[in-house]
């Protein structure tokens, strides 16, 4: 089916239930329940899981078959956030063709951004993408103001020369987004007994592409391209001394990564027309970086459940205060208590990234593969543990 | 001309920051061959050591002051620091005015700690790891330093001034007969660099610990195989840069008022300069980080971003772009560094 080995169909397909059937599985707790704060299944943060859930399939496409480590890529997502909203305000509310213009104009940036920096590998290739896209950042935020309206960020307004459709609505109001006629915005909402779940046109969209988008990497991952860009990875020298030229290849895996990363910016602005520049800064490119490596670099799936895993914590583990702790730990005795809350304190709430730094480190130095590692060591140690006479395979993970 | 002068000025101090901090990125590239991120959060860490000495030297007592009335005819209640009630309020009031230098003595073995710790508990496991790995690992640090750092002491920038006698501008272009005032806390920091720089080649040229650590940088292999463990030498570089770093931290303090994330700004700049110095270089480090450093002052004069509006914003990675696709390995890179 679809050119894939089974094994891959199956990953595919579990990204699908995944991703289509987030709504519920994101809200597995009853809305007036204590535990409803971790439902994490709301539009605008499913939204964002499958965005840069695309963000990281795209940058794993360069860093994790060729090796080449990015610290520029936000930029791509920035100047995508861009376009798209400039299609919105010149052209029309529809999405398609703010989709496409993103996508394309990221293109041909990282075209440019990578026909020069892939001419240094290591270190050197990093700052190369690092100068540049600070360079566009600082830019973004003085001279080019015209283009993105600097600090305030570019948004839409009454005023805008839409050719295909209506400047204001007409009650006065700025249109909405939509996909041929289906707002981005509209959501559906079905209550089960004490469950209240949420379909968001705009999320299904994502979802969508983001399968497309993951279909497109598994294909790209199990081609000859890309088995010559991971050849790239583990010898470049040699490729080179056996008289083929590396260039074009790592290019089109840079363009191709540049690309996601500019759909996953138009997306962005899809769901909520505004672009500002803070997109483009370098720590958002580390962000990225994190996300690829926490889930596994190089693996399939791994930069999906990292995107999903880093937005997860960052939106739950930032809600937690100190009340919350103390319901939490009210069974022990009061000065306990309140010792785990003092604690517990610096990694809630404002200090989650202090917790995301110290998570992150511990994984670089104890699991190099990420979650998905995690995953494969538990699976083998299930396995092993219950030696010959069961044959049956433990907890499945996903391959790869 | 003497616009010239003061942006050169302007840029020297600015230079003299990229080039510490550079110049400890050296240090441990040189050595350890490991690929430091977390090297802005070691500037960030100095410059908090100046912020910490300051509220120490601070810890004051209420006192109520009789002859002092507010308008309610109350007596008034006083502040004073221990410091102060200890030696006296001259000479306490004086070294509560002067914790900015006086800071330097106290974040060295503070900083060459940190340094210690951090090569023993992480790096050390990361010498023989990709230089992808060691960006990482360095790099989650330095988030989780800098979000320490937050907890302790907010996110807003704090006011550390420098001393009073150092804190006017001073007259320079009167020393070669020019008409411009320029202020004194940059001609200090200048200063300051020059020494310390001066002090790190020196170290390295002329003592024997220094002959050593110079040799195994350049073959560290043969240098263990001659019975030196130059491992412990190389831990003990790494406490020096991290200490460079710290004090550079220290000292600026005053001409940027510390927050959190300064580390990760100069973070970026310090990582082209030592790219544009040539990885592994030191002395490449120094000139790259004044010279970016002088370039960017003078990007800055309204009459050259009158010409290309933005310039200002962009010369350092202009420079740096143009440099690495020109000359490949930086400005005085050495062959074989991180060329593989």
């Amino acid at each position: 089916m679809f050119g894939l080995e089974n094994k891959d169909i199956r990953m595919l397909l579990v990204v699908a239930v995944l991703t289509l059937c987030a709504p519920f599985i994101l809200n597995p707790f009853p809305t007036d329940s204590a535990l409803a704060q971790f439902n994490a299944g709301y539009p605008d943060l499913m939204q964002r899981f499958v965005i840069f859930g695309i963000f990281a399939v795209g940058f794993n496409i360069l860093f994790g078959l060729t090796g080449y480590l990015s610290f520029g890529h936000a930029a791509f997502l920035g100047v995508g956030s861009y376009s798209a909203v400039w299609m919105f305000k010149l052209l029309s509310m529809n999405v398609v063709p703010a989709i496409v213009l993103s996508v394309v104009i990221s293109g041909l940036f990282a075209l440019l951004i990578g026909f020069v920096s892939l001419r240094r590998s290591g270190i050197y290739f990093s700052i190369l993408t690092l100068a540049f896209a600070q360079m566009s950042f600082n830019l973004a935020y003085s001279v080019l103001t015209p283009i993105t309206n600097g600090e305030t960020g570019l948004q839409l307004t009454l005023d805008d020369p839409r050719i295909l459709g209506v400047s204001a609505t007409a009650d006065g109001s700025i249109p909405v987004t939509n996909l041929f006629g289906i707002e981005m915005r509209s959501t559906y909402e079905m209550v089960v007994g004490p469950w209240a779940f949420q379909f968001n046109a705009g999320y299904y969209l994502c979802a969508l592409v983001l399968l497309a988008a993951f279909y497109l990497s598994i294909r790209i991952f199990r081609s000859p391209f890309g088995m010559m860009l991971r050849a790239v990875k583990s010898n470049q020298q040699r490729m080179n001394y056996t008289g083929l030229n590396t260039k074009p290849y790592t290019l089109a895996a840079f363009v191709i990564s540049g690309m996601y990363a500019g759909l996953a910016g138009g997306l962005m602005a899809s769901m909520d027309p505004l672009a500002g520049a803070e997109r483009m800064q370098w720590t958002a490119s580390g962000e990225v970086v994190l996300m690829t490596i926490l889930g596994g670099a190089g693996t399939l799936i791994g930069p999906v459940l990292g995107a999903g895993f880093i937005k997860y914590f960052e939106n739950i583990f930032s809600k937690i205060n100190d009340q919350v702790l103390h319901s939490w730990f009210a069974f022990m005795p009061d000065g306990l208590e309140d010792f785990v809350v003092f604690v517990v304190h610096p990694f809630i709430g404002k200090g989650w990234h202090l917790t995301l730094g110290i998570l992150f480190m511990l994984v670089v130095v104890f699991l190099p593969g990420g979650l998905v590692e995690g995953g494969q060591r538990i699976a083998k140690w299930v396995k092993t543990r219950k030696g010959n006479d069961d044959e049956t395979p433990g907890k499945t993970t996903p391959a790869e | 001309m003497d616009a010239i002068l003061l942006q050169i000025l302007n840029g020297l101090d600015k230079g003299s920051a990229y080039a510490l901090i550079a110049l400890g990125l050296t240090l441990i590239f040189g050595t350890l061959g490991v690929v430091n991120f977390a090297h802005g959060a070691l500037f960030m860490i100095g410059a908090f050591c100046a912020v910490t000495l300051q509220r120490v030297l601070n810890f004051s007592y209420e006192d109520v002051d009789e002859s002092q009335k507010d308008f309610l005819g109350n007596a008034l209640k006083v502040k004073t620091p221990y410091v102060e009630a200890w030696f006296g309020p001259e000479f306490g009031g004086a070294i509560i005015d002067w914790a900015v230098p006086l800071a330097i003595l106290f974040a060295i073995p503070i900083m060459i700690a940190v340094g210690f710790i951090m090569e023993r508990g992480l790096i050390k496991h990361f010498y023989s790891r990709p230089h992808a790995d060691q960006i990482l690992v360095t790099f989650g640090l330095a988030i989780a330093l800098q979000e320490v750092i937050k907890y302790f002491y907010g996110a807003n920038p704090i006011q550390t001034p420098s001393p009073e006698a150092l804190s006017g501008v001073a007259n320079v272009g009167a020393l070669i007969g020019m008409d411009f005032v320029y202020p004194v806390w940059r001609i200090v920091y200048f200063f300051f660099s020059v020494v310390i720089i001066g002090a790190i080649f020196s170290f390295l040229q002329f003592t024997t610990f220094g002959m050593v650590v110079r040799a195994g940088m350049a073959d560290r292999e043969t240098v263990g195989l001659l019975g030196i463990n130059i491992n412990r030498r190389f831990t003990i570089m790494f406490g020096i840069a991290a200490a460079v770093a710290g004090l550079a931290g220290v000292m600026y303090t005053p001409i940027n008022s510390p927050n959190y994330h300064m580390g990760m700004d100069f973070l970026v700049l310090s990582f082209v300069v030592v790219v544009v110095g040539g990885m592994g270089s030191l002395p490449g480090a120094v000139l790259a980080g004044f010279m970016l450093g002088i370039l960017e002052s003078f990007a800055s004069m309204n009459e050259i971003k009158s010409i290309i509006p933005g310039i200002d914003q962009i010369i350092i990675y202009v420079v740096a772009i143009i440099i690495l696709l020109t000359r490949p390995r930086g400005l005085m890179g050495r062959k074989g560094v991180m060329e593989e």
